[in-house]
């Protein structure tokens, strides 16, 4: 028989840090005192009640998670909320306008673009992110020409600018045809 | 995840001076991609992080030589989308496009994936042994799961490669990455910030305690805007390199007369092949001359059990990208 | 009742579903999102050998952390009752039986405590050595009494080693499958909140009827006591079929600290203990004559399953039902190794086997000179090859055919190898799909309102099928009322009881129930001379007794797929451009969600031909690989266009729908068919999955 142990070079504890953090969030200006550790994610979903943003994987493996941090797409499950002092934060709650979904939120609805929901959020925050970053040129793997300065967004660029976002019902030929939609 | 105490810097200097000198428990913050991650997995235990993702280290601006000075906590997508990097560099605006995802890319900084560690199994996984997490504790993947992990360069304590894409045409292009520490600013040639295994795998870097990457200078190339890079892995999008490779040539009149080249996740650095350089300086632009430069760089390769596919991976991808790249059959 | 304006039916309207807005507006609650005051978060403690002993387990460091409230291991866990699954026996002996089981879970005032909690519980084992490795030859392999789904392991028919000796044409080859993971996008989670000895669970899981009465056995509480809530589910493919740890230790820990508790499992520690797909050797051997016609089939299949619970998956099960030939053989055997323990993953059985019968027949297509669909119209039986059972419907050479005509089957050149379009070899393959179709015992209740409104309720569970809004379609048929006049509930374990969302059997049980409520509700509607009383009226459908009587007859739905591969010749990369799918599955409930229910088998088929492997470490005894940067699923660019159609059918000896289950078939067969086209492409076989690059870099 052999012996082993584990966590056994970590024994202390540690008192956890607090620390305040002032953030927008769908637009409402949010004074929290956050355990450093805590990631944005943790804060919207248990602190703030805005489920919608949903937990994957935790890791950045998944898109689950993603939310627009000052306009742009990111994974909230890396990013600690003590990080984003002044920053603005718009998740899947806050993309309907007076009880108007998003253009994208009603392509998702009528291309039927998700099975069980559970990654859509991430799916529709993260279609917006690749509007935007489309409009403004940005290029991707796909794109042939680098120095061109408008990108149309075809099938091809939106499968691989969407593939940070995983759906294990399968719905990315869906998904695909409602972010087409949009952008034409 | 252990608790840490946290701190925004406002300048290099203050993060520097916040960082204590030894650099003990105390890790710099980018964009945390891979940093929180590790914290999670409890890979990385810091007792104080001191961000510097807002640091002023935020422009891409090209220098009179031609060349390109990137502070380090520009994201990688605003790189990639750089305009003088399109232009100038297109292989690293690609290496960096086809790295990770949208969403990480807007939140990862130069500095942090110069910095990213290896994504060998063992060393995610604190119940394990790992000689780069735990020095002495073994490396379980010499016998275990390898597929994945280094032909080139690797040690008896360690087979881990570099995860980096942005990294590889870097090494191809060469140029500096300024550090500022303890005892002041340096600047570290590229290649050569990434070091090989040894007996120290513990170590990725030559970086000092406590020293922070302010930013990369990249030497002027001109013929990069002949240059490719090309990533082979196991998914379409979203995951590691099994082999890449970033290339430029110098096209005169069907012969090579220069060419850089640099091979991603074949190594625990990103790999500048200077072989395969010196064989394609002067050589005519054919798919014989291509593999024999190929060969010439491979002819070190110590595969594992498991990981010998790399190398005809490794030389069809570089015959085919120069050959590409030349326009010239393959 | 007074003359209706005729209704168009709503079974067959392409009806968006129901919950489609709550679900891009981020306001669907899923298991822990329901809110609860007070709430103590749990986190789970994994075993680091893969057999022996915990000798001690030091709580100390853990509980001086800053928000632990708790750890709980065996010494201090309260005794469960048994139940027949092994896995639910928690933190209830000092045994360790696979790597990463639960050893203990820490509860804590925040997730970040929590889960530093459990990183610093200081665990002492005595470790064993283990044997995790499945192997052909094990020499503890053995028959299992049943396999999966209650079928015989072995059959035998005819002389098969003679029909194989004086067969014109033999494939004997053997295809490897590995471990899959389910891996649903929303993780196992529990929200657990007990008032007074009353116990209520909001959790992920595909039934909660069935999830209630495990969970009150368990805690050896009656049923009444215990009630399980299932608004939405992010996914389960099998995984969440049967409860898992996370219900019994958010109960468990909820109970210890007199709080609600939370408790999502991590996504690296689904790949312990919620369940995946067995690996499997499977050995194929076809005979037939010179014309193609099937003389011999045998399909023998070697899979494992863990010590602490049987699991024997139906793999050949499929080779049964598929192809005429006089003389069969299908075996199972099973090999307990020191391993997590197998489960239902979308398609048991069926899709791992029919990788292996599809790829062989394929490969006998190549022997015999013979077209592949030829090949398998020829074998087409008229009766079920085994037990002689007429087909109450079978439709595969009707897919075949209108499939073939689809994707442009008739301009390939047969010739591996044949195509090349720059550096990519191009091929196209063909494999055929197939799922029986069942029904369990369901019950439903159907209440017409004074307003003119109907509320349907059954406990079935809508994981992402698209069940409520195709049980709303069936309810508003059977009552004749316009589908915005009926609300259906269901999800919760206080409905009537209804079976778990699984076996593609969903809609065909809950339907017939609440088809039955409603057929009910008119009759007393009618006695009442179509009036609804003021306090209402209510009828109830139960299913037992219909599903007992009903006729023996061979239930399968089947289907076609064809696949477009490209591989680089010289990275050995494959990229499928291109996919079509066709299926004879009844009368198609709502096609808007049955097309995705479909695209989704065969995207998740796609992933398992190319992408997907949960890699061994024979070192350590678990799944190395196990979160979502490296066990990779299909992401968005590696799925192209996915056609798909079906064939007229309706199947009235189904179900009153006239409908079959449709939420596996479409993985069934995926695999075959890419490793086909990837064969046609570069005259490789490959008879292992996943085809990673390194089977095919040049």
């Amino acid at each position: 028989m052999a012996s082993r142990s584990d966590a056994g070079d970590v024994g202390g504890s540690w008192p956890k840090h607090e620390t305040e953090v002032a953030l927008g969030v769908n637009g409402e200006e949010e004074r929290l005192v956050v355990d450093t550790r805590t990631t944005l994610l943790d804060v919207l979903r248990e602190e703030l009640g805005l489920v919608g943003t949903k937990k994957g994987c935790d890791h950045g493996q998944c898109g689950a998670c993603t939310v627009l941090i000052d306009g742009r797409r990111a994974n909230s499950c890396l990013v600690l909320a003590v990080t984003l002092e002044g920053s603005e934060v718009v998740t899947i709650e806050g993309l309907a306008q007076d009880g108007l979904l998003h253009p994208l939120q009603e392509a998702f609805v009528e291309r039927d673009a998700f099975q069980c929901g559970y990654c859509t959020p991430g799916q529709i925050c993260s279609g917006i992110g690749v509007l935007e970053e489309a409009r403004q040129g940005w290029p991707s793997a796909v794109t042939a020409d680098l120095t061109a300065e408008q990108v149309p967004l075809d099938d091809d660029e939106i499968r691989e600018r969407m593939s940070g976002n995983l759906c294990r019902c399968g719905a990315y030929v869906n998904i695909v045809t409602a972010i087409r939609d949009v952008a034409e | 995840m252990r608790p840490f105490a946290y701190e925004r810097a406002g300048d290099a200097r203050e993060a520097v001076a916040a960082a204590g000198g030894s650099g003990d428990g105390v890790m710099y913050l980018g964009g945390g991609t891979n940093l929180v991650d590790l914290m999670k997995l409890g890979v990385e235990t810091p007792e104080r992080l001191v961000d510097v993702s807002r640091l002023a280290h935020d422009r891409v601006e090209p220098t009179e030589g031609g060349g390109l000075r990137i502070g380090a906590a520009v994201r990688n997508a605003d790189l990639a989308a750089d305009p003088t990097v399109r232009e100038r560099y297109p292989f690293l605006s690609q290496a960096l496009l086809s790295g990770a995802s949208g969403q990480l890319r807007n939140l990862a900084t130069v500095g942090g994936n110069l910095l990213q560690r290896t994504r060998c199994a063992y060393f995610q996984d604190v119940s394990k042994p790992c000689n780069k997490r735990r020095p002495g504790s073994g490396c379980p993947a010499r016998e275990g799961d390898h597929r994945n992990l280094a032909i080139l360069g690797h040690s008896d304590a360690c087979v881990a490669t570099n995860p980096s894409d942005m990294a590889v045409p870097m090494a191809a292009i060469g140029g500096r990455v300024r550090v500022v520490g303890p005892s002041g600013e340096r600047a570290i040639p590229l290649p050569g910030l990434h070091r090989l295994p040894g007996g120290e795998p513990q170590r990725d870097t030559v970086l000092e305690p406590g020293e922070l990457i302010t930013g990369v200078e990249l030497d002027p190339l001109d013929f990069a805007q002949r240059s490719r890079y090309r990533k082979v892995r196991d998914r379409a999008s979203f995951a590691f390199a099994v082999v890449s490779v970033a290339v430029a040539v110098d096209l005169d009149d069907g012969m090579v007369r220069d060419a850089r080249v640099a091979f991603g996740a074949l190594a625990h650095v990103p790999w500048r092949a200077a072989r395969a350089e010196q064989a394609l300086r002067g050589a005519p632009a054919t798919p014989e001359s291509f593999a024999v430069a190929a060969d010439a760089e491979l002819e070190q390769v110590r595969p594992l059990r498991d990981n010998a596919f790399k190398v005809p991976l490794a030389r069809n991808l570089l015959v085919r990208t120069l050959a590409e790249l030349c326009e010239v059959g393959a | 009742m007074a003359t209706a304006p005729p209704l168009t039916p709503a079974v067959g309207a392409p009806l968006t579903r129901i919950e489609a807005r709550e679900k891009v507006t981020g306001v669907a609650r899923y298991a822990v999102e329901h809110p609860a005051d007070d709430v103590a978060y749990a986190w789970i403690v994994q075993a680091t050998i893969a057999k022996g002993t915990i000798r001690h387990l030091d709580a100390g460091a853990a509980l001086g952390h800053d928000g632990v409230l708790a750890v709980i291991w065996h010494e201090n866990a309260p005794r469960l009752a048994e139940v027949d699954d092994g896995e639910l026996a928690l933190l209830q002996s000092a045994r360790v039986s696979y790597r990463g089981q639960v050893v203990a879970v820490v509860v804590a005032e925040s997730l970040e405590s929590a889960r530093e909690g459990a990183a610093v519980v200081r665990v002492d084992y005595d470790a064993e050595p283990h044997d995790v490795q499945l192997r052909a030859d094990h020499p503890g392999l053995y028959r299992p009494e049943t396999v999966n789904g209650g079928f015989e392991p072995d059959s035998e028919q005819g002389d098969l080693e003679a029909a194989l000796r004086e067969a014109a044409v033999t494939v004997d080859e053997t295809y490897l499958t590995p471990a899959f993971h389910n891996n649903p996008m929303e993780p196992h989670a529990t929200l657990a909140v007990w008032e007074g000895g009353n116990l209520t669970l909001y959790d992920s899981n595909q039934g909660a009827p069935s999830a209630r009465e495990t969970v009150a056995k368990v805690f050896e509480l009656a049923p009444e006591r215990v009630r399980v809530i299932v608004t939405h589910v992010g996914g389960g493919f099998g995984s969440k079929g049967t409860p898992r740890p996370n219900i019994v230790l958010a109960a468990l820990g909820a109970r210890h600290v007199e709080r609600p508790v939370k408790l999502a499992v991590t996504r690296h520690q689904m790949f312990a203990f919620t369940g995946y797909r067995t690996p499997t050797v499977q050995r194929l051997r076809l005979g037939a004559d010179g014309d193609g016609r099937l003389t011999a089939i045998a399909h023998e299949a070697v899979s494992q399953s863990s010590t602490v619970r049987e699991f024997a998956e139906q793999t050949a099960v499929a080779s049964r039902v598929m192809y005429a030939a006089p003389n069969r053989r299908t075996t199972h055997r099973l090999a307990r190794l020191d391993v997590p323990t197998p489960s239902w993953m979308r398609a048991p059985g069926e899709c791992p086997g029919m990788f292996a019968l599809e790829s062989a027949m394929d490969e006998l297509a190549s022997a015999s000179g013979l077209d592949p669909i030829e090949l398998r119209v020829r074998n087409e039986p008229d009766a079920d090859p085994e037990n002689g059972l007429p087909f109450s419907s079978r439709n595969l050479v009707a897919c075949l055919r209108e499939g073939a005509e689809r994707f442009g089957w008739s301009q390939r050149d047969p010739a591996p190898r044949s195509r090349r379009e720059g550096r990519w070899l191009v091929g196209t393959g063909v494999a055929a799909s197939t799922y029986p179709t069942y029904r369990s015992p369901a019950q439903a209740s159907a209440r017409a309102e004074p307003d003119g409104g109907y509320v349907v309720k059954i406990g079935a569970t809508d994981i992402g099928t698209g069940a409520r809004t195709a049980l709303t379609q069936i309810a508003a048929d059977a009552l004749e009322a316009q589908v915005a006049r009926v609300r259906v509930e269901i999800g919760d374990s206080a409905l009537p009881r209804a079976g778990v969302a699984g076996g593609s059997m969903g809609t065909a049980s809950w339907g017939t129930a609440v088809v039955r409520a409603c057929q009910d509700l008119r009759d007393r509607l009618s006695s009442h001379g179509g009036d609804v009383p003021a306090e209402g009226l209510e009828g109830t459908g139960d299913t037992a007794e219909e599903i007992q009587a009903q006729e023996k007859l061979a239930r399968h739905a089947f289907g076609a797929q064809f696949v477009e591969a490209r591989v680089d010749a010289d990275t050995g990369e494959v990229r499928v451009p291109r996919m079509v799918g066709i299926f004879a599955a009844g009368r198609i409930v709502n096609p808007r969600t049955a097309r995705s229910q479909f695209i989704g088998g065969m995207t998740m088929g796609l992933s398992m031909a190319l992408l997907e492997e949960s890699v061994l470490d024979r070192e350590f005894g678990d799944y190395l690989n196990h979160d979502l940067a490296q066990y990779h699923v299909a992401a968005c660019a590696d799925v192209g266009e996915i056609d798909v159609a079906w064939v007229e059918e309706e199947d009235h000896d189904i179900n009153p729908m006239g409908s079959k289950g449709i939420g596996e078939i479409g993985i069934v067969g995926t695999a075959a068919a890419v490793a086909n086209a990837v064969h046609h492409a570069t005259g490789v076989r490959i008879r292992e999955l996943p085809i990673h690059l390194d089977r095919l870099v040049g």
